[in-house]
């Protein structure tokens, strides 16, 4: 007994001599070091230099309206590059009615939507997209870019887990480091291997129950892959949502207003029923031809984005002219369900037109409006691809034909795709159009790829 | 003059209100201060320091009383037993439960909330709701027409009973130069590029969406702030969440003020770089950081950090606040690091000629290194900017996510923040971008003072637009909205979380489209309102001045 108290004591005493070390070594420095300390350090420049040739810097620069005919840096062309899929740029019913909401309510909100920035428009452009969509609530934002990225943090914390697949877009990629929750990478489209991180998540969970019943777990996908043109495999994914108890975030910003017979996106492509997606996200920018975002689901879920959706509670309003275009854009949408088909046979054929240009393949589904082409064989450095693809896009553009390079953040992307020239079919496109585009294309292959 | 001892002391010391006494530009001042009636004492007016301010600097947060202190805790403790029994009956089915629920296939799912996180939402929140999201139907001009809506559940749903209460006089609004308007140049000019270009974009800037419609925006707005170049972005929050892990990273150090905005925060915390915060307008806090920062360098490490960024805002919207920004530039200076100023509510609010909180200071638009606005609030558009060197900007067009992934701006708002920038700087030919200026900075001093002689607590810098009144307790926030709505003022109420819990407020923003009238009624019902909820809780009334006419010239203020 006085052995274990003497040593008790030992420990006690190290114990007061080992705090009152650290704290001397704080106070050390004396006055005259710090200030030698301030006056030596140097902090690297706010940015770094950009050469003057950096592919990202040097913009296109468009001259009048962004729409079928486009003239960029001076020379008319068609366009193949906007995301104009169902052509409503130019519409004149929707400029029109953009116009009847700009003398009603001039330009701005002038505040969030919690401060007098909730116009009646807004309300009509929920209920409609929510009819729409034959959703319970519709919730919209002012950036198409901040809508999955502010819906993702609002539901998945840290300690959750979310499944997401290596093609998502930079948007999700956002979402889901905001969200701090754990991130666990699928191959692209691969089902066996989500199957497989599942169930290893399942393993984890038998060690831990108490842990796992807290953990909410999601599945993060898009309906047509922006970086990738392909579509996501639903109907496996909805068996998986049941059998591991995960829940989907589908993202449409490229489906909404693609597939489907009327339109309605991945979900009436595959005639799956919408209430087995947790929630739909999309941005406006593209079908709709209008300025930012929407995300639809069952109230349960999307009530909750109000409180709790960043880029919702903390940023100003859309401005109600772009809602009025959307509403309209809408309206045309519902009126006209032939366009979707005549896209459709548009992406078919410019898709079959592509095949076989020899240095070039076809990334995407042939029912896809935007695809990429990138290079066979790759010249060694991205640089030097970027470079190639640059006189190729060069070539078409002095033809007549404008393209654009997909552009990426090279060190900020998880998954960096391949450097790619970015194709985008519009209604608005005539076959004699596609034709020319697809042989200039060729063309262009030839003489600069050989 | 020359003998009077300077001190810096922060704000938050500044407990007392205290009004210049003769003061003259450019020398020092000194300041009466009122502790009680009895005493009178004279403490050198803060803000000369050095010579660093060339104006009055009039800050003040009044502190809470502490009968109210206690009695709005006593309020919360209240609701929160209340909302307990309520939690209790709905579980036991004994209420209704009025919430929308998971689906029944997917019960056994792990539930996408926890019952802690919506507690504040159920029993708190939900009782008062209706002071929020109130939705409009016109222009958001200094007058508004509101859509009238019931709730026959205790504001669990909205009904709207398609009435419409016309000109409600709108204290909510940012709508600082009243620019908010359905007629007039800016929006012919927006409807004529509206039926040229179209609402939309369809690409980003990098590809096939830069416009030269932006371009010419950019050159503009660099020509109005004084620096070299400036790109513009299509919403102000993504400005802040998107440009700021461009600029900083692991291994760097970010400065942040307390009450810095979700966006701010949001694009410190993508980034990756160690965030510190410091005490709200304390320049010694920020001192101490900055020191500390070089001389321990990176903790565990020791390496040396390899930039400072330093995150203020020109005026704080929830406090109606300044940014002592000469003393920020004159730290930033001694220590070489990097200062991010984000003038949302300032630019155009402040500043003879509306230029933001440089201007008003007297500063040069080149000690700021990034300087960031949005065109939401003066502008009467949508967006966000940031102005800098020209190294700078090329750097962002090159790197910024907003660049290489989102939509560029709409063609009608952009021509709508050209016009309005046009006008503002007098290049239109007209004086009247001048004369709002003006207009907003007397607006903002009658109302400040007379909201003063009434006896209510008002938070913030004399000259900021953004004029917060106290109300505290949690019943109060609810009555006052609902009260002013009933008088045809429609005024926005903030409790918690936007604020700390004993300290809800109402927020007035004022415009240069209210006229001295609106002002008036304004007041007189705040006065009514005020004494019927009892929120009249200063002890430090402000001697009423004797009634004088608007006199034109604002700026150097003399009173007696």
């Amino acid at each position: 007994a006085c052995k274990t108290e003497g040593i008790l004591i030992l420990w006690i005493i190290r114990l007061l001599f080992s705090k009152t070390y650290k704290l001397q070594e704080r106070s050390d420095l004396t006055l005259k070091e710090k200030e030698e300390l301030i006056e030596e350090w140097q902090p690297e420049p706010l940015v770094p230099p950009v050469p003057k040739d950096h592919p990202a810097l040097n913009y296109n620069i468009v001259s009048g309206p962004p729409t079928h005919i486009i003239t960029v840096n001076g020379k008319e062309c068609i366009n193949f590059a906007s995301f104009n899929f169902l052509g409503l740029l130019n519409n004149e019913k929707v400029k029109s009615a953009a116009q009847a909401s700009l003398k009603k309510y001039g330009v701005g909100t002038c505040g969030p939507r919690g401060f007098y920035g909730t116009f009646d428009v807004h309300l009509e452009l929920e209920e409609r997209l929510a009819k729409f969509m034959r959703t319970e609530e519709a919730i919209i934002y002012s950036y198409g870019f901040a809508t999955i990225a502010s819906a993702i943090p609002a539901y998945s914390k840290r300690g959750d887990i979310v499944f997401v697949d290596e093609a998502a877009c930079f948007a999700i990629q956002k979402g889901l480091q905001a969200s701090r929750s754990n991130i666990k990478l699928f191959k692209h489209n691969d089902m066996a291997d989500l199957e497989r991180l599942l169930k290893e998540q399942e393993t984890e969970d038998q060690k831990n129950p108490r842990k796992a019943r807290v953990t909410r777990r999601f599945i993060v996908v898009e309906g047509l892959y922006m970086n990738t043109g392909d579509i996501c495999p639903l109907p496996e994914l909805i068996k998986l949502k049941y059998k591991y108890k995960v829940r989907i975030f589908l993202e449409e910003s490229l489906s909404f207003g693609v597939l489907g017979e009327h339109g309605r996106g991945i979900t009436e492509h595959f005639g799956i029923n919408i209430d087995d997606i947790d929630l739909i996200s999309a941005n406006m920018e593209n079908s709709l031809a209008s300025i930012g975002g929407f995300c639809c689901g069952r109230s349960f879920i999307i009530d909750h984005q109000r409180l709790s959706g960043q880029g919702y509670c903390f940023s100003a309003s859309l401005p109600p002219l772009l809602a009025a275009a959307a509403i309209e854009a809408l309206n045309i949408m519902e009126d006209s369900p032939d366009i979707f088909q005549t896209l459709r046979a548009k992406c078919e054929r410019i898709h079959k037109a592509l095949q076989g240009i020899s240095g070039l393949k076809v990334v995407g589904e042939s029912f896809s409006p935007a695809l990429h082409l990138q290079l066979e064989e790759s010249c060694g450095s991205r640089e030097n691809d970027v470079k190639l693809l640059k006189r190729v896009v060069d070539y078409c553009m002095n033809s007549g034909i404008a393209l654009t390079q997909a552009r990426y953040l090279e060190k900020e992307e998880k998954c960096l795709p391949p450097p790619s020239i970015r194709v985008v079919i519009t209604v608005e496109q005539t076959e004699q159009e596609l034709d020319k585009a697809a042989s200039l294309l060729k063309e262009a292959a030839q003489s600069v790829l050989n | 003059m020359t003998d009077l001892k300077y001190r810096l002391a922060p704000a938050s010391e500044m407990s007392r209100y205290c009004f210049p006494n003769n003061a003259v530009s450019g020398d020092a001042s000194r300041c009466v201060c009122l502790i009680d009636s009895s005493t009178v004492e004279e403490i050198n007016h803060i803000v000369h320091n050095g010579g660093l301010y060339k104006r009055p600097f009039n800050e003040a947060f009044e502190e809470t009383p502490m009968l109210v202190a206690v009695l709005t805790y006593v309020g919360y403790g209240v609701l929160t037993l209340f909302g307990y029994l309520r939690d209790f009956m709905r579980q036991w089915k004994i209420e209704k439960c009025q919430n929308a629920t998971e689906r029944e296939e997917q019960k056994d799912f792990v539930p996408l909330y926890q019952d802690f996180e919506n507690f504040y939402n159920r029993n708190l929140y939900m009782r008062i709701r209706d002071s929020w999201n109130r939705p409009i139907c016109s222009v958001p001009g200094a007058k508004v027409d509101m859509m009238e809506r019931v709730s026959h559940d205790y504001n669990w749903t909205f009904t709207y009973t398609g009435r419409v209460i016309k000109d409600i006089i709108n204290m909510g609004s940012y709508n600082y130069l009243g620019f908010a308007q359905k007629t007039g140049a800016c929006q012919e000019a927006a409807a004529k590029v509206l039926s040229q270009y179209g609402a939309g974009v369809c690409s980003t800037r990098q590809e096939m969406g830069n416009l030269d419609k932006h371009e010419e925006l950019e050159k503009l707005v660099a020509r109005f702030l004084g620096v070299e170049s400036a790109m513009a972005y299509g919403m102000g929050f993504a400005t802040n969440s998107m440009n700021i892990p461009a600029l900083v990273g692991k291994g760097c150090l970010i400065l942040s003020d307390e009450l810095n905005h979700a966006s701010l925060v949001l694009g410190a915390r993508l980034s990756g770089a160690t965030i510190r915060i410091f005490k709200h307008n304390n320049m010694q806090s920020l001192e101490k950081l900055l020191k500390d920062a070089i001389v321990h360098g990176q903790p565990r490490t020791r390496r040396p950090w390899k930039k400072i960024l330093i995150l203020v805002e020109g005026i704080y919207s929830m406090e109606g606040s300044i940014v002592r920004l000469p003393e920020v530039i004159a730290l930033k200076k001694k220590y070489k690091s990097y200062l991010y100023l984000d003038e949302a509510h300032s630019i155009g609010a402040l500043g003879p000629s509306g230029r933001g909180v440089v201007e008003y200071f007297g500063l040069n638009p080149e000690d700021v290194d990034v300087m960031m606005g949005t065109f939401t609030k003066s502008f009467g558009a949508a967006g966000g900017y940031i102005g800098g060197k020209k190294e700078l900007i090329d750097y962002l067009r090159t790197y910024s996510h907003s660049a290489a992934y989102a939509t560029s701006m709409s063609p009608p708002v952009v021509e709508q923040i050209i016009t309005s920038v046009k006008c503002i700087m007098g290049e239109d030919g007209t004086n009247i971008g001048r004369a709002r200026v003006q207009q907003l900075a007397e607006n903002t001093r009658y109302f400040r003072r007379r909201l003063k002689e009434m006896g209510f607590i008002i938070y913030g810098n004399e000259d900021s637009p953004v004029v917060p009144l106290m109300l505290y307790m949690p019943a109060k926030i609810g009555a006052f909205g609902r009260e002013m709505l009933k008088r045809n003022i429609g005024v926005v109420v903030v409790g918690f979380p936007a604020t700390p819990i004993i300290e809800s407020r109402a927020r007035f923003c004022l415009s240069a489209a209210h006229t001295k009238e609106m002002l008036d009624t304004a007041l007189k019902e705040i006065n009514e309102v005020g004494d019927l909820l009892q929120l009249k809780y200063s002890r430090r009334r402000l001697v009423p001045l004797l009634d004088r006419p608007f006199d034109e010239t604002t700026y150097e203020e003399t009173e007696d």
